[in-house]
Protein backbone atom coordinates (compact mmCIF):
# COMPACT_ATOMS: atom_id res chain seq x y z
CA UNK A 1 0.00 0.00 0.00
CA UNK A 2 1.18 3.33 -0.83
CA UNK A 3 0.37 5.11 2.60
CA UNK A 4 0.92 9.22 2.14
CA UNK A 5 4.16 9.63 4.42
CA UNK A 6 3.47 7.54 7.52
CA UNK A 7 5.60 8.74 10.47
CA UNK A 8 8.31 6.42 10.94
CA UNK A 9 8.26 4.16 14.65
CA UNK A 10 10.94 3.09 16.21
CA UNK A 11 11.99 0.06 16.36
CA UNK A 12 12.03 -0.13 20.27
CA UNK A 13 8.06 0.56 20.08
CA UNK A 14 7.87 -1.80 17.64
CA UNK A 15 9.47 -4.78 19.69
CA UNK A 16 7.62 -3.59 22.97
CA UNK A 17 4.34 -3.68 20.89
CA UNK A 18 4.62 -7.31 20.04
CA UNK A 19 6.14 -8.02 23.61
CA UNK A 20 3.34 -7.15 25.01
CA UNK A 21 1.15 -8.82 22.82
CA UNK A 22 3.16 -12.28 22.77
CA UNK A 23 2.79 -11.92 26.59
CA UNK A 24 -0.86 -11.17 26.54
CA UNK A 25 -1.77 -14.10 24.40
CA UNK A 26 0.26 -16.07 26.44
CA UNK A 27 -1.68 -15.31 29.33
CA UNK A 28 -4.73 -16.18 27.50
CA UNK A 29 -3.58 -19.25 26.32
CA UNK A 30 -2.21 -20.53 29.96
CA UNK A 31 -6.13 -19.94 31.45
CA UNK A 32 -7.39 -21.64 29.01
CA UNK A 33 -5.06 -24.38 29.15
CA UNK A 34 -6.06 -24.55 32.58
CA UNK A 35 -9.84 -24.98 32.01
CA UNK A 36 -9.05 -27.53 29.34
CA UNK A 37 -6.32 -29.71 30.36
CA UNK A 38 -8.02 -31.68 33.02
CA UNK A 39 -10.99 -32.22 30.78
CA UNK A 40 -8.66 -33.46 27.64
CA UNK A 41 -6.62 -35.69 30.21
CA UNK A 42 -9.50 -37.27 31.75
CA UNK A 43 -11.26 -38.32 28.54
CA UNK A 44 -7.73 -40.03 27.38
CA UNK A 45 -7.84 -42.23 29.92
CA UNK A 46 -11.37 -43.10 29.62
CA UNK A 47 -10.75 -43.56 25.47
CA UNK A 48 -7.60 -46.37 27.02
CA UNK A 49 -9.73 -47.77 29.94
CA UNK A 50 -12.90 -48.35 27.68
CA UNK A 51 -10.48 -49.74 25.22
CA UNK A 52 -8.87 -52.33 27.98
CA UNK A 53 -11.68 -53.81 29.18
CA UNK A 54 -12.46 -54.29 25.79
CA UNK A 55 -9.89 -56.55 24.57
CA UNK A 56 -10.06 -57.94 28.33
CA UNK A 57 -14.22 -58.43 27.86
CA UNK A 58 -14.30 -57.70 31.21
CA UNK A 59 -16.20 -55.01 33.16
CA UNK A 60 -15.12 -53.69 36.71
CA UNK A 61 -17.36 -50.75 36.46
CA UNK A 62 -20.15 -53.53 36.41
CA UNK A 63 -19.11 -54.71 40.25
CA UNK A 64 -19.08 -58.72 39.05
CA UNK A 65 -15.87 -58.91 40.79
CA UNK A 66 -13.65 -58.43 38.00
CA UNK A 67 -10.79 -55.88 38.17
CA UNK A 68 -8.12 -54.21 36.30
CA UNK A 69 -4.44 -53.56 37.59
CA UNK A 70 -1.73 -51.93 35.87
CA UNK A 71 1.52 -52.89 35.64
CA UNK A 72 5.41 -50.63 35.08
CA UNK A 73 7.25 -52.13 32.61
CA UNK A 74 10.87 -50.91 32.44
CA UNK A 75 14.11 -51.96 32.02
CA UNK A 76 14.70 -53.46 35.50
CA UNK A 77 11.40 -55.76 35.51
CA UNK A 78 7.80 -55.59 35.79
CA UNK A 79 5.91 -53.71 38.60
CA UNK A 80 2.26 -53.60 40.45
CA UNK A 81 1.13 -50.59 40.92
CA UNK A 82 -0.72 -49.63 43.40
CA UNK A 83 -3.31 -48.14 41.72
CA UNK A 84 -4.41 -48.89 38.28
CA UNK A 85 -2.75 -45.77 36.12
CA UNK A 86 -4.33 -45.62 32.67
CA UNK A 87 -1.48 -43.55 30.64
CA UNK A 88 1.28 -45.28 28.18
CA UNK A 89 3.84 -44.70 26.19
CA UNK A 90 2.55 -46.68 23.67
CA UNK A 91 6.08 -46.70 21.12
CA UNK A 92 8.42 -47.66 24.19
CA UNK A 93 5.27 -49.55 26.04
CA UNK A 94 6.35 -48.79 29.60
CA UNK A 95 3.07 -50.10 31.10
CA UNK A 96 0.81 -53.01 30.65
CA UNK A 97 -2.58 -53.66 32.06
CA UNK A 98 -3.11 -56.89 33.82
CA UNK A 99 -7.15 -58.13 33.84
CA UNK A 100 -8.78 -60.34 36.16
CA UNK A 101 -12.14 -61.90 35.33
CA UNK A 102 -15.21 -62.10 37.53
CA UNK A 103 -13.86 -65.48 39.47
CA UNK A 104 -10.40 -64.15 40.29
CA UNK A 105 -8.76 -65.63 37.31
CA UNK A 106 -5.86 -63.78 35.33
CA UNK A 107 -7.81 -63.01 31.95
CA UNK A 108 -4.75 -62.00 30.32
CA UNK A 109 -2.18 -58.25 29.66
CA UNK A 110 -3.66 -55.29 27.89
CA UNK A 111 -0.70 -54.02 25.60
CA UNK A 112 -1.05 -50.77 23.89
CA UNK A 113 1.96 -50.40 20.54
CA UNK A 114 2.33 -48.45 17.83
CA UNK A 115 4.22 -48.16 14.67
CA UNK A 116 3.87 -47.21 10.98
CA UNK A 117 0.98 -47.80 8.61
CA UNK A 118 0.23 -47.19 5.40
CA UNK A 119 -0.35 -43.48 5.96
CA UNK A 120 0.57 -42.67 9.21
CA UNK A 121 1.40 -44.61 12.39
CA UNK A 122 -1.37 -46.76 13.73
CA UNK A 123 -2.05 -47.28 17.34
CA UNK A 124 -3.68 -50.01 18.49
CA UNK A 125 -4.10 -52.22 22.09
CA UNK A 126 -4.60 -56.22 22.19
CA UNK A 127 -5.35 -59.20 24.66
CA UNK A 128 -2.87 -61.54 25.05
CA UNK A 129 -2.38 -63.98 27.42
CA UNK A 130 1.01 -65.37 28.08
CA UNK A 131 0.64 -68.86 29.69
CA UNK A 132 -1.60 -69.92 25.97
CA UNK A 133 0.88 -67.56 23.95
CA UNK A 134 -2.84 -66.81 22.35
CA UNK A 135 -3.91 -63.05 21.80
CA UNK A 136 -7.51 -62.07 23.18
CA UNK A 137 -8.95 -59.76 20.81
CA UNK A 138 -7.42 -56.55 18.92
CA UNK A 139 -8.51 -53.16 18.70
CA UNK A 140 -7.28 -49.78 16.71
CA UNK A 141 -7.02 -46.94 18.71
CA UNK A 142 -6.30 -44.58 16.06
CA UNK A 143 -5.14 -44.57 12.26
CA UNK A 144 -5.43 -42.68 9.59
CA UNK A 145 -5.62 -45.26 7.09
CA UNK A 146 -7.39 -44.91 3.35
CA UNK A 147 -11.20 -44.70 3.67
CA UNK A 148 -12.37 -47.73 2.25
CA UNK A 149 -9.97 -49.77 1.63
CA UNK A 150 -6.87 -49.18 4.74
CA UNK A 151 -9.30 -48.39 7.37
CA UNK A 152 -10.89 -51.96 7.26
CA UNK A 153 -8.56 -52.67 9.89
CA UNK A 154 -10.87 -50.76 11.83
CA UNK A 155 -14.22 -51.04 10.57
CA UNK A 156 -14.37 -54.30 9.07
CA UNK A 157 -15.70 -56.36 12.12
CA UNK A 158 -15.31 -59.61 10.57
CA UNK A 159 -11.37 -59.29 9.82
CA UNK A 160 -10.79 -57.67 13.24
CA UNK A 161 -12.75 -60.68 14.63
CA UNK A 162 -9.99 -62.93 13.31
CA UNK A 163 -7.09 -61.65 15.97
CA UNK A 164 -10.27 -63.18 18.64
CA UNK A 165 -7.95 -66.24 20.42
CA UNK A 166 -5.47 -66.78 18.13
CA UNK A 167 -1.71 -67.64 18.44
CA UNK A 168 1.25 -65.41 18.67
CA UNK A 169 3.30 -65.01 17.35
CA UNK A 170 1.12 -64.14 14.54
CA UNK A 171 2.09 -65.43 10.21
CA UNK A 172 -0.25 -63.09 7.66
CA UNK A 173 -1.32 -65.12 4.81
CA UNK A 174 -2.99 -63.91 2.03
CA UNK A 175 -6.79 -63.29 2.50
CA UNK A 176 -9.51 -66.30 2.75
CA UNK A 177 -6.15 -68.63 2.59
CA UNK A 178 -6.07 -69.17 6.80
CA UNK A 179 -6.01 -72.45 8.39
CA UNK A 180 -3.92 -72.36 11.20
CA UNK A 181 -4.54 -71.16 14.75
CA UNK A 182 -1.38 -68.88 14.60
CA UNK A 183 -2.56 -67.03 11.08
CA UNK A 184 -4.62 -64.04 10.41
CA UNK A 185 -5.95 -62.80 6.94
CA UNK A 186 -4.68 -59.99 5.08
CA UNK A 187 -7.44 -57.52 3.51
CA UNK A 188 -7.23 -57.01 -0.49
CA UNK A 189 -6.31 -53.89 -1.56
CA UNK A 190 -5.16 -53.14 2.11
CA UNK A 191 -2.32 -55.73 2.14
CA UNK A 192 0.10 -53.02 4.07
CA UNK A 193 -2.48 -51.81 6.29
CA UNK A 194 -3.14 -55.43 7.48
CA UNK A 195 0.08 -56.62 7.42
CA UNK A 196 0.99 -53.22 9.60
CA UNK A 197 -1.44 -54.52 12.31
CA UNK A 198 -0.12 -57.85 12.49
CA UNK A 199 3.37 -57.03 12.47
CA UNK A 200 2.62 -54.53 15.64
CA UNK A 201 1.02 -56.87 17.51
CA UNK A 202 4.13 -59.60 16.96
CA UNK A 203 6.61 -56.29 17.19
CA UNK A 204 4.85 -55.28 20.69
CA UNK A 205 5.04 -59.32 21.79
CA UNK A 206 8.90 -59.37 20.77
CA UNK A 207 10.16 -55.67 22.40
CA UNK A 208 12.66 -56.32 24.58
CA UNK A 209 11.15 -60.18 24.61
CA UNK A 210 7.80 -58.77 26.76
CA UNK A 211 5.96 -61.69 25.91
CA UNK A 212 8.18 -63.81 28.18
CA UNK A 213 8.91 -61.45 30.40
CA UNK A 214 5.28 -61.14 31.22
CA UNK A 215 5.08 -65.07 31.44
CA UNK A 216 7.66 -64.83 33.61
CA UNK A 217 6.40 -62.69 36.06
CA UNK A 218 3.22 -64.01 36.18
CA UNK A 219 4.72 -67.53 37.37
CA UNK A 220 6.51 -65.90 39.63
CA UNK A 221 3.39 -64.13 41.50
CA UNK A 222 2.25 -67.94 41.44
CA UNK A 223 -0.64 -67.18 39.23
CA UNK B 1 -9.15 -7.50 -2.20
CA UNK B 2 -12.38 -5.94 -4.11
CA UNK B 3 -12.81 -3.24 -0.54
CA UNK B 4 -9.50 -2.39 -0.11
CA UNK B 5 -10.54 0.97 -0.08
CA UNK B 6 -12.99 2.00 2.84
CA UNK B 7 -16.65 2.92 2.72
CA UNK B 8 -17.52 4.13 5.79
CA UNK B 9 -21.07 5.60 4.22
CA UNK B 10 -22.20 2.18 3.43
CA UNK B 11 -25.28 0.33 5.29
CA UNK B 12 -24.49 -1.95 7.37
CA UNK B 13 -26.84 -4.74 5.26
CA UNK B 14 -24.38 -5.56 1.97
CA UNK B 15 -21.47 -5.72 4.62
CA UNK B 16 -23.39 -8.55 6.79
CA UNK B 17 -24.78 -10.21 3.11
CA UNK B 18 -21.72 -9.33 1.37
CA UNK B 19 -19.77 -12.68 2.52
CA UNK B 20 -22.69 -15.05 2.81
CA UNK B 21 -23.03 -15.14 -0.67
CA UNK B 22 -22.28 -12.42 -3.17
CA UNK B 23 -18.76 -12.36 -1.94
CA UNK B 24 -18.30 -15.93 -0.85
CA UNK B 25 -15.15 -16.85 0.62
CA UNK B 26 -14.88 -20.07 -1.02
CA UNK B 27 -17.04 -19.79 -3.64
CA UNK B 28 -16.16 -16.65 -4.94
CA UNK B 29 -12.69 -15.79 -3.42
CA UNK B 30 -11.71 -18.60 -3.33
CA UNK B 31 -9.92 -18.27 0.05
CA UNK B 32 -9.66 -21.03 2.69
CA UNK B 33 -9.14 -23.40 -0.19
CA UNK B 34 -7.08 -25.88 1.66
CA UNK B 35 -9.92 -26.99 5.11
CA UNK B 36 -13.01 -26.89 1.97
CA UNK B 37 -11.02 -29.34 0.53
CA UNK B 38 -9.34 -31.29 3.29
CA UNK B 39 -11.84 -31.78 6.06
CA UNK B 40 -15.45 -31.73 4.15
CA UNK B 41 -15.32 -35.51 3.39
CA UNK B 42 -18.29 -35.03 5.91
CA UNK B 43 -21.03 -32.99 7.20
CA UNK B 44 -19.96 -33.02 10.43
CA UNK B 45 -16.50 -32.52 9.86
CA UNK B 46 -17.63 -29.61 7.75
CA UNK B 47 -19.83 -28.11 10.52
CA UNK B 48 -17.40 -28.09 13.46
CA UNK B 49 -14.73 -26.57 10.50
CA UNK B 50 -16.78 -24.02 9.58
CA UNK B 51 -17.80 -23.40 13.19
CA UNK B 52 -14.16 -23.36 14.49
CA UNK B 53 -12.87 -20.89 11.82
CA UNK B 54 -15.94 -18.65 12.34
CA UNK B 55 -14.78 -18.32 16.01
CA UNK B 56 -12.06 -17.31 15.11
CA UNK B 57 -12.44 -14.89 12.50
CA UNK B 58 -15.38 -13.20 14.68
CA UNK B 59 -12.71 -13.40 17.99
CA UNK B 60 -10.05 -12.22 15.21
CA UNK B 61 -11.92 -9.38 13.53
CA UNK B 62 -13.66 -8.01 17.00
CA UNK B 63 -9.41 -7.58 18.43
CA UNK B 64 -8.19 -6.16 15.52
CA UNK B 65 -10.35 -3.46 14.98
CA UNK B 66 -10.69 -2.63 18.37
CA UNK B 67 -6.67 -2.59 18.23
CA UNK B 68 -6.02 -1.04 15.46
CA UNK B 69 -4.68 2.27 16.42
CA UNK B 70 -2.70 0.35 18.94
CA UNK B 71 -1.10 -1.32 16.02
CA UNK B 72 2.26 0.22 14.53
CA UNK B 73 1.64 -0.26 10.63
CA UNK B 74 4.84 -1.96 10.18
CA UNK B 75 4.33 -4.91 12.02
CA UNK B 76 0.76 -5.72 11.85
CA UNK B 77 1.03 -8.56 9.71
CA UNK B 78 2.83 -10.03 12.36
CA UNK B 79 0.29 -8.79 15.31
CA UNK B 80 -2.50 -10.23 13.22
CA UNK B 81 -1.17 -13.61 12.81
CA UNK B 82 -0.37 -13.75 16.89
CA UNK B 83 -4.05 -12.44 17.35
CA UNK B 84 -5.46 -15.25 14.96
CA UNK B 85 -3.09 -18.02 16.52
CA UNK B 86 -4.33 -17.43 19.88
CA UNK B 87 -7.57 -17.62 18.86
CA UNK B 88 -6.96 -21.18 16.81
CA UNK B 89 -5.05 -22.58 20.18
CA UNK B 90 -8.06 -21.39 22.05
CA UNK B 91 -10.43 -23.61 19.82
CA UNK B 92 -8.16 -26.03 19.31
CA UNK B 93 -7.86 -26.87 23.55
CA UNK B 94 -11.86 -26.68 23.59
CA UNK B 95 -12.50 -28.64 20.89
CA UNK B 96 -10.22 -31.40 22.46
CA UNK B 97 -11.63 -30.69 26.22
CA UNK B 98 -15.55 -30.56 25.01
CA UNK B 99 -15.55 -32.56 21.75
CA UNK B 100 -12.84 -34.77 21.91
CA UNK B 101 -14.50 -37.08 18.03
CA UNK B 102 -14.45 -33.91 16.14
CA UNK B 103 -10.91 -32.93 17.37
CA UNK B 104 -9.64 -36.30 16.38
CA UNK B 105 -11.46 -36.60 13.08
CA UNK B 106 -10.02 -32.52 12.10
CA UNK B 107 -6.90 -33.60 13.38
CA UNK B 108 -4.04 -31.08 12.51
CA UNK B 109 -6.52 -28.58 9.98
CA UNK B 110 -7.67 -27.37 13.18
CA UNK B 111 -4.19 -25.85 14.00
CA UNK B 112 -4.01 -24.91 10.67
CA UNK B 113 -6.55 -22.40 10.68
CA UNK B 114 -3.83 -20.11 11.71
CA UNK B 115 -3.15 -19.97 7.80
CA UNK B 116 -6.30 -19.61 6.33
CA UNK B 117 -5.77 -16.89 4.67
CA UNK B 118 -9.63 -15.81 4.19
CA UNK B 119 -8.79 -15.06 8.11
CA UNK B 120 -6.02 -12.66 7.41
CA UNK B 121 -7.47 -11.45 4.64
CA UNK B 122 -10.43 -10.08 6.17
CA UNK B 123 -8.45 -8.80 9.19
CA UNK B 124 -5.91 -6.65 6.39
CA UNK B 125 -8.62 -5.56 4.11
CA UNK B 126 -11.61 -4.82 6.49
CA UNK B 127 -11.04 -4.92 10.23
CA UNK B 128 -7.91 -3.23 10.40
CA UNK B 129 -9.98 -0.01 9.03
CA UNK B 130 -13.60 -0.28 9.80
CA UNK B 131 -15.22 0.18 13.24
CA UNK B 132 -15.97 -2.81 15.99
CA UNK B 133 -19.23 -3.14 14.77
CA UNK B 134 -19.34 -3.15 11.17
CA UNK B 135 -16.04 -5.38 11.74
CA UNK B 136 -17.85 -7.73 13.46
CA UNK B 137 -20.83 -7.89 10.85
CA UNK B 138 -18.37 -8.22 8.37
CA UNK B 139 -17.13 -12.05 10.33
CA UNK B 140 -20.10 -12.93 10.97
CA UNK B 141 -21.54 -12.69 7.62
CA UNK B 142 -17.89 -13.97 5.78
CA UNK B 143 -18.25 -16.61 8.30
CA UNK B 144 -21.14 -17.80 8.14
CA UNK B 145 -20.46 -17.79 4.11
CA UNK B 146 -17.62 -20.19 5.21
CA UNK B 147 -19.44 -22.67 6.80
CA UNK B 148 -21.99 -22.73 3.78
CA UNK B 149 -19.53 -23.58 1.49
CA UNK B 150 -18.01 -25.94 3.92
CA UNK B 151 -21.44 -27.96 4.04
CA UNK B 152 -22.44 -27.37 0.74
CA UNK B 153 -18.83 -29.53 0.01
CA UNK B 154 -19.66 -31.87 2.98
CA UNK B 155 -23.39 -32.76 1.91
CA UNK B 156 -22.18 -33.97 -1.58
CA UNK B 157 -19.24 -35.74 -0.66
CA UNK B 158 -20.38 -37.63 2.05
CA UNK B 159 -23.86 -38.11 0.28
CA UNK B 160 -21.98 -39.76 -2.45
CA UNK B 161 -18.51 -41.12 -0.76
CA UNK B 162 -20.67 -43.04 2.32
CA UNK B 163 -24.26 -42.79 1.53
CA UNK B 164 -25.29 -41.18 4.74
CA UNK B 165 -26.17 -37.99 5.86
CA UNK B 166 -24.68 -36.52 8.72
CA UNK B 167 -24.21 -39.98 10.06
CA UNK B 168 -27.85 -41.08 8.73
CA UNK B 169 -28.15 -43.36 5.74
CA UNK B 170 -30.07 -42.24 2.78
CA UNK B 171 -30.07 -44.83 -0.12
CA UNK B 172 -30.44 -47.30 1.85
CA UNK B 173 -28.30 -51.03 2.28
CA UNK B 174 -28.06 -51.72 -1.74
CA UNK B 175 -25.72 -48.34 -2.26
CA UNK B 176 -22.31 -49.03 -3.31
CA UNK B 177 -20.56 -45.94 -1.78
CA UNK B 178 -18.09 -43.59 -4.50
CA UNK B 179 -15.10 -44.14 -2.30
CA UNK B 180 -13.15 -41.66 -3.82
CA UNK B 181 -15.37 -39.00 -3.29
CA UNK B 182 -14.42 -38.59 0.31
CA UNK B 183 -10.66 -39.10 -0.67
CA UNK B 184 -8.58 -35.94 -1.69
CA UNK B 185 -9.72 -36.46 -5.25
CA UNK B 186 -13.34 -36.04 -3.97
CA UNK B 187 -12.75 -32.77 -2.50
CA UNK B 188 -11.38 -31.48 -6.10
CA UNK B 189 -14.12 -33.07 -7.84
CA UNK B 190 -17.02 -31.23 -5.78
CA UNK B 191 -15.63 -27.99 -5.79
CA UNK B 192 -14.69 -27.95 -9.43
CA UNK B 193 -18.43 -28.97 -10.15
CA UNK B 194 -20.04 -26.56 -7.50
CA UNK B 195 -17.89 -23.26 -9.02
CA UNK B 196 -18.98 -24.49 -12.97
CA UNK B 197 -22.34 -24.96 -11.31
CA UNK B 198 -22.79 -21.76 -9.52
CA UNK B 199 -20.59 -19.59 -12.36
CA UNK B 200 -22.62 -21.30 -15.31
CA UNK B 201 -25.71 -19.82 -13.07
CA UNK B 202 -24.58 -16.70 -12.79
CA UNK B 203 -23.59 -16.27 -16.28
CA UNK B 204 -27.27 -17.44 -17.34
CA UNK B 205 -28.91 -14.90 -15.14
CA UNK B 206 -26.57 -12.25 -16.44
CA UNK B 207 -27.60 -13.03 -20.01
CA UNK B 208 -30.99 -13.30 -19.10
CA UNK B 209 -30.87 -9.59 -17.87
CA UNK B 210 -29.14 -8.67 -21.07
CA UNK B 211 -31.86 -10.02 -23.17
CA UNK B 212 -34.37 -8.61 -20.95
CA UNK B 213 -32.39 -5.14 -21.33
CA UNK B 214 -31.93 -5.45 -25.07
CA UNK B 215 -35.73 -6.17 -25.34
CA UNK B 216 -36.97 -3.03 -23.66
Amino acid sequence: MNAPARPEVAPWKLAMTLAVAGALAGLLLVFVDQVTRPKIEAHRRATLKDAVKEVLAIDPDAGDGSRIVSVRVDDAGLELEPEAQYEVDASTIDRVFLGYDASGAVRGFAIVHQQMGFQDVIRLIFGYDPRTETVLAMRVLESRETPGLGDKIEKDAAWVAMFDDVKAPIVAVKSGERSAPDEVDTITGATISAKGVIDIVNAALARQELAKRLAQWLQEAGQ
Amino acid sequence: MNDATPAPAAPAAPVFLRGIWRENPVLIHMLGLCPALAVTNTVANSLAMGIATFFVLCGSSFLVSLLKRFIPHEIRISTYILIIATFVTVADMSLAAFTPGLHKALGAYIALIVVNCMILGRQEAFASKQSVGRSMLDAVGTGFGFIIALVMMGAVREVLGSGTFLGFSVFGDNFEPWVVMVLPPGGFLTLGFWLLGLSWWTERKKQRAAAEGGAS
